[in-house]
Order: structure tokens, then C-alpha cells, then sequence
């Protein structure tokens, strides 16, 4: 019986503290939003941020973006190749990568390059002082450290998705045409036809843009709340690239039936 | 502003700080800072303050010691208004800093300097940019005049040369003699320091020990220097006070604190394992710990 | 790393991210024909069955996308489908165009082909297309096939009844 109970009480302690962390993300959010103004009047904070977290990551995008769309293209015909429709390879590529995977995988691979990184610059610096240092100094460490991060994450993440998905669609285009040898022409116009932009490409940049405010909240959340130790900083920054993970997988899902539930209920 | 520059430079063209001359606002003998009676705890179980009352006046040395734990930093934490005393009164020139609007303990800090412990430079900017920083922070001066500024700096803590490093590349002296440097970036009224001469080299230690001496009456900053190495305290400093418990235990200048009688003074000054500061940490007799006693 | 550096590298990773987004609306989403598709006017089409035709099809003349289905509901006195679509203004069709529900191969997508017809007065907004024909079901081919078949086995055996060899319809 007590085992019970105990068990129950668990459940009930690990329920509070999700519902405490959330409630603390949301009062740090706003305290990010708040000290965001010399993030934006001071841009050279931004740029530097900017650099580390978008263009360093570019790499890593481009290149899983186009391996990512010529499998997908090789997969794809397989399948489309049975039922005489290779000429909808198009349509498989650019859709999946458009509405889902450029987005996701573009926020898996953020929050493991950027995110973690983020994480572990913040928590390094609390750790060694440094923001205790600024805040002794008269300067909001939120303000010239956590924002302008937050701000270089929310702005990069739907840059590099919208790469991913565009190297994607030509890693499609070259196993499908130049690989494969489906007709170029067929490739293209069937997915102008049958890709929208309101419905799909606007829905997909939505999607990049809320995984970005959540993987860099999460970022700069677990590197400014880590316990100032060696070890805390490295449990922050898996907590980041775990948290952020799910929270996109968990988003997508709730993003993907509210956006696509029309076309698929007819 | 501009005399101050002027001292920097009288100051580190001049090799031995016997030579430096009394600021004339230093030491005029007010309080600049008060505390009384000041407890603090993070729990209220465990209490790290309890009634501490200590005065430093303007343009003083003051030394505050004790063993490691007990209760020295939270006293600088206090003093920047990090964290606000459970009881008592924290008063810097006069005013309470519990009682400071937002607006006055920025203000507050903006004269105050801290060197933390292991220095805390941002490891992402290079040294000059460290220096700079404070600077760049809080005035809007124009780029030549920043450079000069944070040079002359750099100069009065010997490290001009080294402006284009980057904190990785330093040695823990000269980065504790950086962090000094853009401590007095602003020229704070005052400065504290949180253990300044942790894990130096005796060369490097003597080195920041003379110049926080020297940076005190040249810039006639009142300074309170927290540590545990009483002999380079002895050195510089012009009052110290002993904290154990939670309590100031024993105080008094130089040569009080040398010729004291005071067995918990006698202990940290000789450096002896055992007295009033026990070896052991509160435990149960050796025998009832043993799984021998228990049989 | 110097500032300039950085501010390079940084102007160009938000040029070519703000290129990607125009390519994936222009290139790939279409979005140039997304705006005359705006400027255009909304016809309705009543079909007796839809089959499986889904919002955002597209609408075909002679093969060529004209426009595409904006929103489908059952009209609740007469049960038939009602299809609300959106043509580009700059194709205009008589009002006696004819509206069928074609597949695209043999599984593949559905969409709303229009016929033009001879009348020299055009449609407008809001009008109706009054000749519509419905989807081919694949499920009542077969059963209608099905059902010549036994029909004309049964006939068949019938008329051959008496007769030695065996017919090559359904057995009765």
C-alpha cells in the first residue's frame, strides 16, 4: 500500500517540478524579452552571436540537407516506381522536406551545434564568475550575454532550415534527374503544382521559427540555471540537446495537426 | 578624471610604492563602510553570518579573514548588493543597502570594484577588450580616448604588452593583474577583493599584493581584501579583522594583530593544524565510529 | 577572427538563408501564380459524388491548371456536393462550360476538369456551373461490370440452354 502511495507521491513530485520549470522558462523568457532592447540598438553583440551560432552551423545543415534529400529521392523510388508515379518524385521530396523534415531536422541539428554550445558558453561563464562579474559591474548579464544569444538562435534556425530543405530538394533533384534520369521537367512541375506555398512552405518556415524560439530559450535556459560546476555544465548542455529534441518532436506534433488536419479530413 | 590618470602614470613610473604619495582624501577617517550586527544565511538552518559588526573607513587596507567557509565572500556578496542580509544593517557611505531603490544600487555598483576570485575575465574578448569593457558599458567615450584610457591601465598593472592576448593565453598572475586592471576600469570609490592571491606563485602573489596597495592610495580608493594568506595581508594592509563562526573573533592593525595573544589569532598567524579551529569536523568519538566499537 | 570577418560571413549567411526562403516560395511553392490566383473570382459546382477530391486540388482545362478547389460541403437539401473553386481572372469560361471530376492516372490525385462550352456570355463570381459531372467511381465500375457480365452470361446460358457444348459464362 505504501508502495503505492510512495509511487503516486513520485508522480506528483516530478509533476510539480515540471509545472516549477515551466513556470520559472516563462518568467525567464519574459526577463530575456524585456533586456532584449541593447540587443537590437547594439547590433555587434547580435552579429557575433549570429556568426556562432548560424554560420557555424552551416555546414552541418548543408551537407545533412543534401544527403537527406538524395535518400530520400532513392527511397522514394522504390516505392513511387511501383505504381508508375516516379514522375510525383518531386512532390515526395520537396513535401516532406518543406513540412517536416527541413524544420525538424534542421532544429534536431541546431540544438546538438548551436544549442549545446550556447549551453555550455553560459554555463562556463557562470561558472568561472564572469556573469557575477558583469552584474557587480552594473551590467545585466540577461541583457549583454543570455539576449543576444536568444535572439542569434531565433534568427538562424529558420535561415538553416529553409537551406536544409532547399539543398535537400536539389539532393533530390540530382539523384532523381541526373541519377535516376526522371525527367526534369516532370520533376519540377509537379512540385510548383502541387507544393503551395500559403499551405506548405509558409506552414514549414512557421514551424522553423517556433523550434527556434524554443530550442534557443532551452539553450540559454540550462546554461544560465546550470549548477556552476564542471559537472553541472555538462548536465546542462545534455539537458539541452535532450529537452530541445523532444520539445521539437512533441511542437511538430501539435504544429502538424492544427496546420495540415484541413487537407487531411478533406 | 584627469588627476587620477595623472597618479596612474606618477604611480607606475615610480618601481617601489613606498614612493607613492597619500591621496589627499585618503584617510580622513570616516566610515565608508558599516556593518552591524549583519546575520545571513541561504536556509535557516545553516547560518553563515551571525552579528557581525565591522567599520572600514575611506581610504583604507582593510583585511577580512578567516578559514576557507566561513563567511568571507558572502560578505563582499552582501556588500554588492547580491544578496540582502537576513537581519542587521549593510551601510555603504551612509546609506543602507537594503533600502536602495534599483536605480541606487546601479548606481552603487557603478562605484564599486570587484576582483573576483579566480578573476572571472570574459573569456571571449581579448585583454584589452576585458579592460575595455566596464568602460564601453557605462560611458559613450569616443574610440581613441577608450584606447589611450584602457592602456594606461593596462600600463599601471604592467601589462601593456600584453593588450591583444586573450585571457586563455595568460598566466593566473597576469590574469589576476588584468582582472585588477579593469576592477579599477572606473575608477571605483571602492574595491573589493575575493581572495586575490588564490593560487599564485609567492613572485606573482607579492606582485598583486603591492599593487593593490598601491592602487589604493594612489587612486585613494577604500579597499576591503578578503584572503586567508596572512602573511602577505601583513604586508599591506592597514586594519584586519578575524571572522570564525559566523563572528568577528579578533581585530586590530598590523602590530596588534603580530604581538596578539589571542589563541585563535595565534593559530591562523603561526599556521597551527590544532587550537580553537579544530582539525576534525564535529563527529561521534573515534570508537563509536569504528565498526569495532560497535561489536 | 577579425569584426570584418565575421560581418562578411554573417551578411552572408543571412543572404543566402533569405535566397533559400525565396527559392522554396518562387521555385518550389509557386508563389507567382499564388497571386493572380488571388485576383481571381470563385465559381460553385453541385456534384451528385465527389469521389475523392480534397480542397486545394487543382482545376484543369484542356490539362492546364486554371485555378483550384478553395472549400467543399454537403448541401444539406439536396445531399449533393457543393464545390466552391477559384479561377484566375484571365481565364474566362462560357456559362455552359461543363465540370467533370477526373483522376489522374489510375490511382492517382483528383481534379475538377472544366469543358468550355459555346455560350458567348461568360461566368462571373459567385455564379454556378450547372452542368457538372460526377467522379468516376472505381467501385461501382466493377460492380457494374461485374453485373453486365453476369447479365450477359445468364442471357447467354439462357438462349444456349439445350445445347451440348458449355458457354464460357458464369455456370448456372
Amino acid at each position: 500500500m505504501s508502495a503505492i502511495l510512495g509511487w503516486f507521491a513520485g508522480i506528483g513530485e516530478r509533476t510539480r517540478g515540471a509545472i516549477a520549470r515551466l513556470g520559472f522558462a516563462s518568467r525567464f523568457f519574459v526577463a530575456v524579452v524585456k533586456a532584449s532592447g541593447s540587443t537590437f540598438t547594439r547590433p555587434r553583440l547580435l552579429i557575433r552571436e549570429l556568426y556562432h551560432a548560424g554560420v557555424l552551423s552551416l555546414v552541418i545543415v548543408l551537407m545533412s540537407g543534401l544527403f537527406v534529400g538524395m535518400v530520400l529521392a532513392l527511397q522514394g523510388y522504390e516505392t513511387l516506381v511501383r505504381f508508375g508515379a516516379t514522375e510525383a518524385m518531386g512532390v515526395l521530396v520537396a513535401l516532406s522536406l518543406v513540412r517536416e523534415l527541413g524544420p525538424v531536422v534542421a532544429g534536431l541539428l541546431f540544438a546538438s551545434r548551436a544549442g549545446s554550445a550556447i549551453t555550455a558558453e553560459i554555463g562556463l561563464m557562470k561558472t568561472t564568475e564572469q556573469l557575477a562579474a558583469m552584474e557587480v559591474m552594473a551590467v545585466n548579464p540577461i541583457a549583454r550575454v543570455v539576449a543576444p544569444r536568444f535572439w542569434a538562435g531565433v534568427i538562424s534556425l529558420p535561415f538553416l532550415a529553409a537551406l536544409f530543405s532547399t539543398l535537400g530538394i536539389y539532393g533530390g533533384y540530382l539523384v532523381a534527374v541526373k541519377l535516376i534520369g526522371i525527367d526534369g521537367g516532370a520533376f519540377w512541375g509537379q512540385m510548383q503544382a502541387a507544393v503551395d506555398w500559403r499551405y506548405d512552405v509558409m506552414n514549414g518556415v512557421i514551424k522553423s521559427v517556433v523550434f527556434a524560439f524554443a530550442v534557443s530559450l532551452i539553450a540559454v535556459l540550462e546554461g544560465y540555471d546550470a549548477t556552476p560546476t564542471a559537472e553541472g555544465v555538462s548536465a546542462a548542455t545534455t539537458r539541452t540537446v535532450v529537452t530541445s529534441a523532444l520539445a521539437i518532436l512533441a511542437i511538430d506534433f501539435v504544429l502538424t495537426v492544427f496546420m495540415f488536419r484541413g487537407s487531411v479530413n478533406g | 578624471m584627469s588627476k587620477r590618470i595623472d597618479k596612474i602614470l606618477v604611480m607606475s613610473s615610480s618601481p617601489t610604492p613606498d614612493g607613492v604619495a597619500q591621496s589627499e582624501n585618503a584617510g580622513d577617517g570616516s566610515p565608508m563602510i558599516e556593518l552591524s550586527d549583519v546575520a545571513f544565511g541561504y536556509t535557516k538552518a545553516r547560518q553563515i553570518l551571525s552579528g557581525v559588526t565591522l567599520s572600514v573607513p575611506k581610504g583604507k587596507l582593510v583585511a577580512v579573514m578567516g578559514g576557507s567557509g566561513c563567511g568571507k565572500t558572502t560578505i563582499l556578496r552582501l556588500l554588492c548588493g547580491q544578496h540582502a542580509a537576513t537581519s542587521g544593517r549593510v551601510k555603504v557611505s551612509g546609506k543602507n543597502i537594503d533600502e536602495m531603490s534599483r536605480d541606487e544600487l546601479f548606481s552603487h555598483r557603478r562605484r564599486l570594484g570587484m576582483l573576483f576570485q579566480f578573476g572571472a575575465l570574459f573569456t571571449d574578448m581579448t585583454v584589452f577588450e576585458n579592460v575595455a569593457f566596464p568602460i564601453r558599458e557605462h560611458t559613450d567615450l569616443p574610440e581613441p580616448v577608450l584606447h589611450d584610457l584602457v592602456l594606461m591601465k593596462l600600463n599601471a598593472v604592467g601589462l601593456r604588452g600584453a593588450a591583444h592576448l586573450k585571457p586563455s593565453e595568460l598566466s593566473g598572475g597576469m590574469a589576476r593583474r588584468v582582472a585588477l586592471a579593469r576592477t579599477i576600469a572606473l575608477d571605483p570609490e571602492l574595491v573589493l577583493y575575493d581572495e586575490p592571491f588564490a593560487g599564485l606563485d609567492p613572485i606573482s602573489l607579492s606582485i598583486v599584493g603591492q599593487l593593490i596597495r598601491k592602487l589604493n592610495d594612489a587612486l585613494g580608493m577604500t579597499s576591503i581584501l578578503v584572503t586567508h594568506d596572512i602573511m602577505e595581508s601583513l604586508k599591506i594592509v592597514d586594519y584586519i579583522y578575524f571572522i570564525a563562526d559566523g563572528k568577528v573573533v579578533a581585530h586590530g592593525d598590523v602590530q596588534t594583530i603580530r604581538q596578539s595573544s589571542d589563541p585563535f589569532v595565534k593559530q591562523f598567524v603561526n599556521g597551527e593544524p590544532d587550537g580553537p579551529v579544530r582539525f576534525h569536523y564535529p563527529a561521534k568519538p573515534l570508537a563509536d565510529a569504528f565498526s569495532a566499537g560497535r561489536v | 577572427m577579425n569584426k570584418r570577418a565575421i560581418d562578411i560571413w554573417v551578411g552572408f549567411f543571412v543572404a543566402i538563408g533569405v535566397a533559400a526562403l525565396f527559392f522554396l516560395a518562387l521555385k518550389v511553392g509557386n508563389l507567382l501564380n499564388f497571386k493572380e490566383e488571388r485576383n481571381g473570382y470563385e465559381l460553385m459546382i453541385k456534384f451528385d459524388n465527389i469521389g475523392n477530391l480534397k480542397p486545394r486540388a487543382p482545376v484543369k482545362s484542356a490539362g492546364v491548371v486554371v485555378g483550384r478547389v478553395e472549400k467543399i460541403r454537403l448541401d444539406p437539401q439536396t445531399y449533393q456536393a457543393s464545390v466552391r473553386i477559384h479561377l484566375e481572372n484571365q481565364y474566362q469560361f462560357p456559362r455552359d462550360t461543363i465540370a467533370t471530376i477526373f483522376t489522374s492516372g489510375l490511382l492517382g490525385e483528383q481534379f475538377v476538369g472544366l469543358e468550355a462550352g459555346g455560350d458567348t456570355e461568360m461566368l462571373k463570381d459567385e455564379q454556378e456551373i450547372k452542368k457538372a459531372q460526377s467522379a468516376i467511381q472505381i467501385e461501382k465500375l466493377i460492380s457494374q461490370f461485374m453485373f453486365n457480365q453476369a447479365q450477359s452470361g445468364a442471357t447467354a446460358s439462357a438462349s444456349n440452354s439445350g445445347n451440348a457444348s458449355p458457354s464460357a459464362g458464369v455456370k448456372p
